[in-house]
């Protein structure tokens, strides 16, 4: 091998801006996205320093002070059919809503996501064993499938994470498989085969980073969809328990109060419908940031 | 070099011999039967040491798949392939020593590199892949991307959509000889390139094979580039080889009726001399469920009864001819007086 | 008639993108008599698929903007809207594409898709657009036309799809056929059948014809006039002969000497260094300057203009008669 000797220049070369802080930038010149990671922030970070910025125990309320309307001396956003301060309860509620709304997400995209990769990459019998399965879950509608589980186990909060994680898997392994289908038949895939390297090389080089875009544009809308179907499960009982503070709960609760004070009776829907909007708004500018020329 | 056995000087660097690849699309259970693509057939070829098998031919004619099955990316159903006179082993690992000796550059330059890593990353992949350190693999793609004419402090860095279809096919070679591979194989490498890029890289890769010892196969369907580029050519049609030889003689004087029809279709360049009649009509068959015979014969203006056989492979000089014409014995009426 | 068919003046195309304006095509003039059939040779980047895109006036109207003159049998094409631009498409000017696959709509046969542009364009009956359809394909000289027309375009092989293409191109007698790379996509022993059917259909029905191709060898073949485009605009034109006999633009020479054909095997070629310009950034003056060897500071100073030498030839070089 005969080759003109180059030095390496001890400087890095000219490195490019990779994908993802390319996506990162386009997602910051599109004000729809960015109005949304701001509602999400503080929603999100609102939750997580509750304690910090209500001095109200969420659980406890006075009969006294119930059904304020907002704006009422020391309670901002009014008092529950307990007299439970509404602020205190939504920041804390949060909690729970953020958390039943994601961990399910997170959790079928790491088992979906493996399902779907494998039965992409793989084929054959193991595609079809894979997304036979995949297909009778599927064939159940979402909410009353995650009603029957959630059911069938017996109401509590892990439960209906249970129930949450197997609805959302199928479209996720779904998802995962048409796309990993689609990287596998490119040639850089062929190439890397044809170079030597094994299946697990070259899913972890070569698969993954390809199909992470359209993965992760699908998980952030499964969020919207989530929350709103743990806080539908909490409403009708299956979820959190009285009184932990829970956006569905609170909005079962709160049923009785629709004609007396519909605005506080509304709120915990504001919340859910905001959440929800904005990961369906944010996916859409995902996807429109991730698509590269 | 782990394996000892070197083989003679005179074994050739790549060798086939009745490779058989038949594709079975399945019936549906409903009456639809299975159907057969017959997609290469009794195919046979040597590539000496440091010289350029040229393969021609049209679509559906197998060209993609002889490659594939050259790289092991498809497995014959018969057949042997021979790396410098030794077969290759099924087994991962011989299989793993034999894909640093034979590479591949692909048709379609954006699509054969990950958009997702840098120029280097893609290079270094292979090397890092046989064990090579990461320092050494970083040299080793900083020397080719060198050697093919892209700057590597300007493209090292680099992601494959920055740059120009003829860059990226740079970077594919570079990829291909990262593992110092004994054959490349181009499958359709300049087809999509523009004419002027096409001449650089054609000329690229004739330095290439000098420098580094290289033996090319080169598959194309443009018989101006295979005859610039080829010592010998392989002419294939529906997945048999009809005629191989030293591609002057078979440009000068090609004897199967198929091959005749392709060089006569070539555009003139001569507007005083434009061609006046198509050489053959209709579109090339689909090579499902063939007929037994010769597989041209439904296209040939020569076909007889006897074609309804299958011809052989038969040796005329350095060439083969699969034609009953070619065969003083066929019993063709217009079967050429043996010598 | 003494006026031209076509007659295209400093014609400009701008595409409006992200990062600034892109000028694809950069005042190019074209002329075209009757029956005349002018190939157009370039590389991908030079403009000839956008030239031909204005022409038909397919390009979309909120990213491009088209400045120049564009008159068609004396009528200005530019300025049509609605229902007119609607009948020059595919009425008076059609086209024939690349890729006859993606051209073709999949989900209606042959037969309906040309009586549906007859009827398009003529006041005709359902029956005699199916009669027409009919006869267009006997005229591209697909075998067995009648069970074919209730073919869809899937089940036909990539030559057949190009004749129905044709077919269909030419089902409303346009007086202008634009034929962009159409025989690129095909196998060698089709792409020749294709051209001398195109060459024929051009003699039988005398319609002028505007071909566009990266191969000199299919330009040869059925171009009577040539025309050489680099990075947007027209470098040389002539008749055929002249421009690929005896190429006076450097960059013409360039191509004609880095085709393989002929070369001597194994022997370098002499290919044309460097690349074609980024589009949106142009080097100053002639656009083939850097990769040029003749290039010196007067090129860059500014776009040499189309300088006429001899019958019908014209030359965009300003050393041009130092290369002589």
């Amino acid at each position: 091998m005969t080759v003109s000797e180059i030095t390496l220049p001890t400087t890095q070369p000219t490195r490019s801006q990779g994908y993802w802080s390319n996506v990162w930038h386009k997602l910051l010149r599109d004000r729809v996205s960015v109005a949304c990671m701001i509602v999400l922030a503080l929603i999100i970070l609102s939750a997580i320093f509750a304690p910090l910025l209500t001095s109200y125990d969420p659980a406890v309320g006075s009969v006294v002070q119930r059904l304020k309307p907002p704006f009422t001396e020391g309670y901002i956003l009014g008092t529950d059919e307990l007299g439970r301060d509404m602020l205190t309860r939504l920041l804390y509620g949060g909690r729970m809503s953020l958390i039943m709304g994601i961990l399910p997400v997170l959790l079928a995209l790491v088992i979906g996501g493996t399902l779907g990769t494998v039965a992409g990459f793989v084929g054959g019998w193991t595609n079809t064993i894979i997304m036979r399965a995949t297909d009778v879950v599927f064939a159940f509608p979402s909410i009353l499938l995650a009603v029957a589980i959630a059911g069938a186990l017996g109401s509590g909060l892990l439960n209906a994470l249970i129930a949450l994680t197997v609805v959302l898997i199928p479209p996720m392994v779904r998802v995962t498989e048409s796309a990993t289908t689609q990287v596998r038949s490119l040639d850089f895939v062929e190439a890397a085969r044809a170079s030597g390297a094994g299946g697990l090389t070259i899913i972890r080089v070569h698969i993954l980073g390809n199909i992470l875009a359209p993965v992760v544009v699908y998980a952030t809308s499964l969020l919207s969809v989530a929350i709103i179907m743990s806080a539908g499960l909490s409403f009708i009982g299956l979820g959190a328990k009285p009184p932990t503070p829970e956006w569905g709960l609170m909005l079962n609760t709160l049923r009785s109060a629709i004609y007396s004070q519909p605005l506080i009776a509304a709120l915990p829907g504001v919340f859910i419908f905001a959440v929800s909007l904005s990961f369906n708004l944010l996916s859409d500018g995902l996807r429109s940031a991730m698509d590269m020329s | 070099m782990t394996d000892q056995s070197l083989p003679s000087h005179a074994a050739p660097a790549l060798s086939a011999s009745s490779l058989n690849k038949t594709f079975t699309v399945r019936g549906n259970g409903l009456g639809k039967p299975a159907r057969h693509v017959h997609a290469v057939s009794d195919f046979s070829f040597d590539l000496p040491t440091g010289s350029t098998l040229g393969i021609v031919g049209e679509s559906g004619c197998g060209k993609s798949t002889t490659a594939r099955l050259l790289m092991h990316l498809v497995e014959p159903d018969s057949g042997q392939i021979r790396l410098s006179g030794e077969p290759v082993g099924t087994a991962k690992r011989d299989l793993k020593q034999f894909r640093r000796k034979v590479q591949m550059v692909f048709q379609d330059s954006s699509a054969s590199l990950n958009p997702r890593l840098t120029i280097e990353q893609s290079i270094t992949f292979a090397p890092m892949v046989h064990g090579v350190s990461a320092k050494e693999a970083r040299e080793t793609a900083w020397r080719l991307l060198d050697r093919v004419g892209l700057d590597p402090a300007r493209f090292a860095g680099r992601y494959p959509h920055e740059l120009s279809g003829g860059q990226r096919q740079r970077v594919n070679i570079a990829r291909a000889l990262a593992l110092n591979p004994k054959v490349v194989i181009f499958d359709e490498a300049v087809s999509a390139l523009d004419k002027s890029v096409e001449a650089q890289v054609l000329n690229l890769l004739n330095e290439l094979k000098a420098e580094f010892g290289l033996s090319y196969i080169f598959i194309s369907h443009d018989l101006n580039v295979v005859r610039y580029i080829s010592d010998h050519v392989l002419v294939m049609y529906l997945g048999q080889v009809v005629e191989q030889g030293p591609v002057e003689q078979i440009y000068a004087a090609p004897r199967h009726p198929y091959t005749r029809a392709l060089l006569a279709s070539m555009p003139s360049a001569d507007p005083d001399q434009r061609t006046m009649a198509a050489p053959i009509s209709g579109d090339p068959p689909s090579p499902i469920d063939l007929p037994p015979g010769c597989r041209f014969a439904p296209r040939c203006a020569f076909a007889e009864g006897i074609c309804n056989t299958m011809p052989y492979e038969l040796r005329h000089g350095d060439a083969r001819v699969r034609c009953h014409i070619s065969d003083p014995q066929s019993g063709h009426s217009k079967a050429e007086a043996a010598q | 008639m003494n006026t031209p068919l076509l007659s295209v003046k400093d014609l400009t195309v701008q595409f409006r993108t992200a990062k600034g304006p892109i000028t694809a095509v950069d005042g190019i003039d074209l002329t075209l008599e009757r029956g005349e059939v002018l190939g157009i040779i370039g590389e991908s980047g030079s403009g000839k698929s956008v030239t031909m895109r204005a022409l038909l006036r397919i390009l979309p109207e909120a990213k491009t903007t088209i400045s120049g003159n564009l008159l068609l049998d004396g009528k200005d094409a530019l300025s049509l809207k609605g229902r007119d631009l609607a009948s020059y498409r595919g009425g008076d000017v059609s086209m024939v594409f690349q890729e006859p696959a993606t051209a073709l709509d999949p989900v209606y046969t042959i037969g309906t898709q040309i009586a549906e542009t007859v009827r398009r364009h003529r006041k005709v009956s359902r029956k005699d657009a199916q009669a027409r359809a009919l006869e267009m394909l006997e005229l591209v000289r697909i075998p067995s036309p009648a069970s074919r027309l209730g073919n869809y375009p899937h089940e036909m092989s990539g030559g057949m799809r190009q004749r129905a293409m044709i077919a269909l191109a030419l089902a409303a007698g346009p007086k202008l056929l634009l034929a962009d790379e159409p025989t690129t996509a095909l196998d060698a022993t089709v792409q020749i059948q294709v051209i001398l059917l195109l060459r024929e259909l051009q003699k039988e029905m005398g319609m002028a014809t505007i071909f566009v191709t990266h191969d000199v060898g299919v330009a040869a073949e059925i171009s009577d006039r040539i025309a050489v485009m680099y990075a947007g605009r027209i470098v040389e034109t002539g008749t055929a002969a002249d421009v690929l006999k005896n190429p006076k633009h450097p960059y013409t020479q360039g191509l004609l000497s880095s085709t393989v054909q002929g070369a001597k095997p194994g022997a370098p070629i002499k290919a044309i260094p460097g690349m074609p310009p980024d589009l949106a950034q142009m080097p100053p003056g002639c656009a083939f300057a850097p990769r040029c060897p003749l290039a010196t500071s007067t090129c860059q100073a500014a776009v040499p203009d189309l300088r006429t030498q001899g019958a019908a030839r014209r030359v965009a070089c300003v050393k041009v008669e130092e290369i002589a």
